[in-house]
């Protein structure tokens, strides 16, 4: 149920996010989701795609440095109230979240967030208890490519 | 070899145990001002700037008669070669020259070097003493990854793993992916190269998924650039080998000037070709043994061009208590500093070395970098730039800014100076045949 993610850093300049599109694009790679945090002088990069490791490697291969960590795709009710009633499961545990971002897709009628947790497998126990179960990898891939 | 007079038979096979290295300290003097006497009396016939020099400082070759009194001849400067070019330092007719290494480029400051056949066979001896010194026997398998054209380090070297009867690929710099397929598929034991060209060797072959620990690679022989022992501990871990420094003075002769044995605490200098002193850079007043100062070098048995007390710009110290590796040649601490390897900031000086001992101090800080001098608005600024690696990346945002802050404190912490850190994509640092320039300076254009 853990999702890999790739991070390559990029420098704060005009044109760097080009490289790595254009890598993936050649490469017939879809991305599924992205998120870019950045500060004045560089950012990161995060990507979710299916065929990880080739990408890893495609990007590494042409210079750039890139990690990959593990994150949850959890499915919130896409209403009012739907991302909150999540967080409150994670203020109780007192778990962290590192940082999340949004898939554009939907699964059916919900909407489907990125997490970053600290420690992802006490994030994985506080959420079966709270009877949420993330999305695994296959169905994510999956159903975000049908759509 | 004959111990006493250090002559280099060529048809005697090198033996570690009867080389010079362990002449006994008394005839050790004697030779050295033999050969100082020769040498001043044939620079005094044969070059008309040091006999004019030496007629400047009222010395003539009779006042000299040991090594003692090397502190009456004049200095001789990298200016002074350069005023000479092409011809001026030679102490001989250009047809007793066998090897012939001009400027490497067009410069507006050129220096020459020239070899007779003797020259070239005590370089070559030289170098076997500098490799034996290192460890590096007969029967190795040696990469030479240093420069075969007009630098002079990959000849030379050359030259003496040849005569050592090691076997030599002469790979030169470059390609690196080829040189890890060669050392792999030969079985190289020896790899002589630039500290900075290894360390990027080493993360070559990670990302090829190759383990230099696994290949039997067991000796690094480094050269032309300073580093710092975090940076060689740094290289023997990760390539499961020792590694060691020669030493050399691209004006003196080239590679070979003095060498690390194994005990890797010092270089011992070749001293029966080379005389060793330590003067204080700006007053040119000899220091004592110990003391940080500036490398004088004389040359004792060049011969088409010999040179007095010549100001090598690195500093170092000399050390002459006893290595345990018997070797009765002094040492000199591993220059970390050239004169021209520092700069000043905010009315600081700092040294390169200061800051890559900073970086390296920071764990997991693979040391490409480059510090890069600006004027803004009339105000001098610096700058540490340090390539990323998959090592220290982390996707979060919070946790590269803590490593750009604690590199910064180090570098505060080593210097007294705050230069802020700026993290740069990999191989984005300039490198020229594998040894980049540590400071890039644009102030005065």
């Amino acid at each position: 149920m853990k999702i890999p993610q790739i991070s390559v850093f990029l420098e704060n300049k005009p044109g760097r996010l080009i490289t790595p599109c254009r890598l993936l694009t050649e490469a017939g790679i879809n991305i599924l989701t992205l998120s870019l945090a950045d500060t004045e002088q560089f950012g990161i990069l995060r990507l979710i795609v299916r065929q990880w490791q080739r990408a890893r490697d495609l990007l590494e291969s042409s210079g750039l440095a890139v990690t990959v960590t593990e994150v949850l795709a959890i499915e919130v009710r896409d209403q009012p109230g739907g991302l909150l009633e999540l967080l409150e499961v994670f203020q109780r545990a007192g778990i962290n979240v590192e940082y999340m971002y949004a898939f554009t897709a939907r699964l059916g009628n919900r909407a489907v967030l990125v997490f970053r947790f600290d420690d992802l497998d006490r994030a994985i126990t506080a959420l079966t208890r709270a009877g949420i179960n993330p999305v695994s990898p296959v169905t994510l891939y999956d159903s975000l490519e049908e759509a | 070899m004959d111990s006493t007079t250090g002559v280099f038979h060529e048809s005697v096979p090198f033996h570690p145990a009867s080389s010079p290295d362990y002449v006994p300290v008394v005839p050790l003097r004697r030779l050295q001002s033999e050969r100082l006497r020769q040498t001043v009396s044939r620079v005094y016939e044969h070059v008309a700037f040091y006999r004019q020099r030496m007629h400047k400082h009222g010395v003539a070759p009779v006042d000299v008669h040991s090594v003692d009194d090397i502190g009456r001849l004049p200095f001789t400067t990298k200016d002074d070669l350069r005023h000479a070019y092409p011809f001026g330092m030679f102490a001989v007719p250009i047809d007793q020259v066998a090897g012939l290494h001009p400027p490497s480029g067009l410069t507006d400051k050129p220096i020459v070097l020239a070899y007779t056949r003797r020259d070239l066979e005590m370089w070559t001896e030289v170098i076997v003493r500098c490799l034996a010194c290192c460890g590096v026997r007969r029967g190795d398998i040696i990469q030479n990854g240093c420069g075969y054209n007009l630098f002079t380090d990959g000849l030379g070297l050359h030259y003496g793993a040849e005569r050592l009867g090691a076997v030599v690929i002469p790979i030169s710099g470059g390609d690196t992916d080829h040189q890890i397929m060669v050392m792999r598929d030969f079985g190289v034991s020896a790899i002589c190269c630039t500290p900075s060209y290894l360390l990027y060797l080493i993360e070559r072959a990670e990302r090829l998924g190759v383990d230099l620990r696994q290949l039997p690679l067991r000796a690094a022989v480094l050269v032309a650039e300073p580093y710092s022992e975090a940076m060689r501990a740094r290289i023997e871990e990760a390539a499961g080998i020792k590694a060691y420094e020669v030493y050399g003075s691209p004006e003196v002769l080239g590679l070979g000037v003095g060498a690390e044995c194994p005990c890797q605490n010092g270089l011992h200098v070749l001293e029966d070709h080379f005389f060793p002193e330590i003067v204080d850079p700006a007053t040119g007043e000899p220091l004592p043994e110990g003391e940080e100062g500036e490398l004088v070098l004389t040359t004792l048995s060049r011969d088409a061009m010999p040179l007095l007390r010549y100001r090598t710009g690195d500093l170092t110290a000399l050390l002459a208590d006893p290595c345990p590796c018997g070797r009765t040649l002094r040492r000199i601490r591993r220059v970390g500093r050239r004169r021209g390897e520092m700069f000043v900031i905010e009315g600081v000086e700092v040294y390169v070395s200061q800051v890559e001992a900073a970086l390296l101090a920071v764990e997991g800080t693979l040391p490409h970098y480059q510090i890069m001098l600006t004027q803004q608005e009339g105000l001098d600024q610096a700058e540490v730039r340090v390539e990323v690696t998959r090592q220290v990346l982390s996707d979060r945002v919070g946790a590269l800014e803590r490593l750009q802050h604690r590199l910064e404190q180090e570098i505060l912490r080593a210097t007294g100076v705050a230069i802020p850190v700026r993290l740069v994509e990999p191989q984005t640092i300039e490198r020229q045949r594998g040894k980049g320039p540590r400071i890039v300076d644009t102030r005065n254009d």
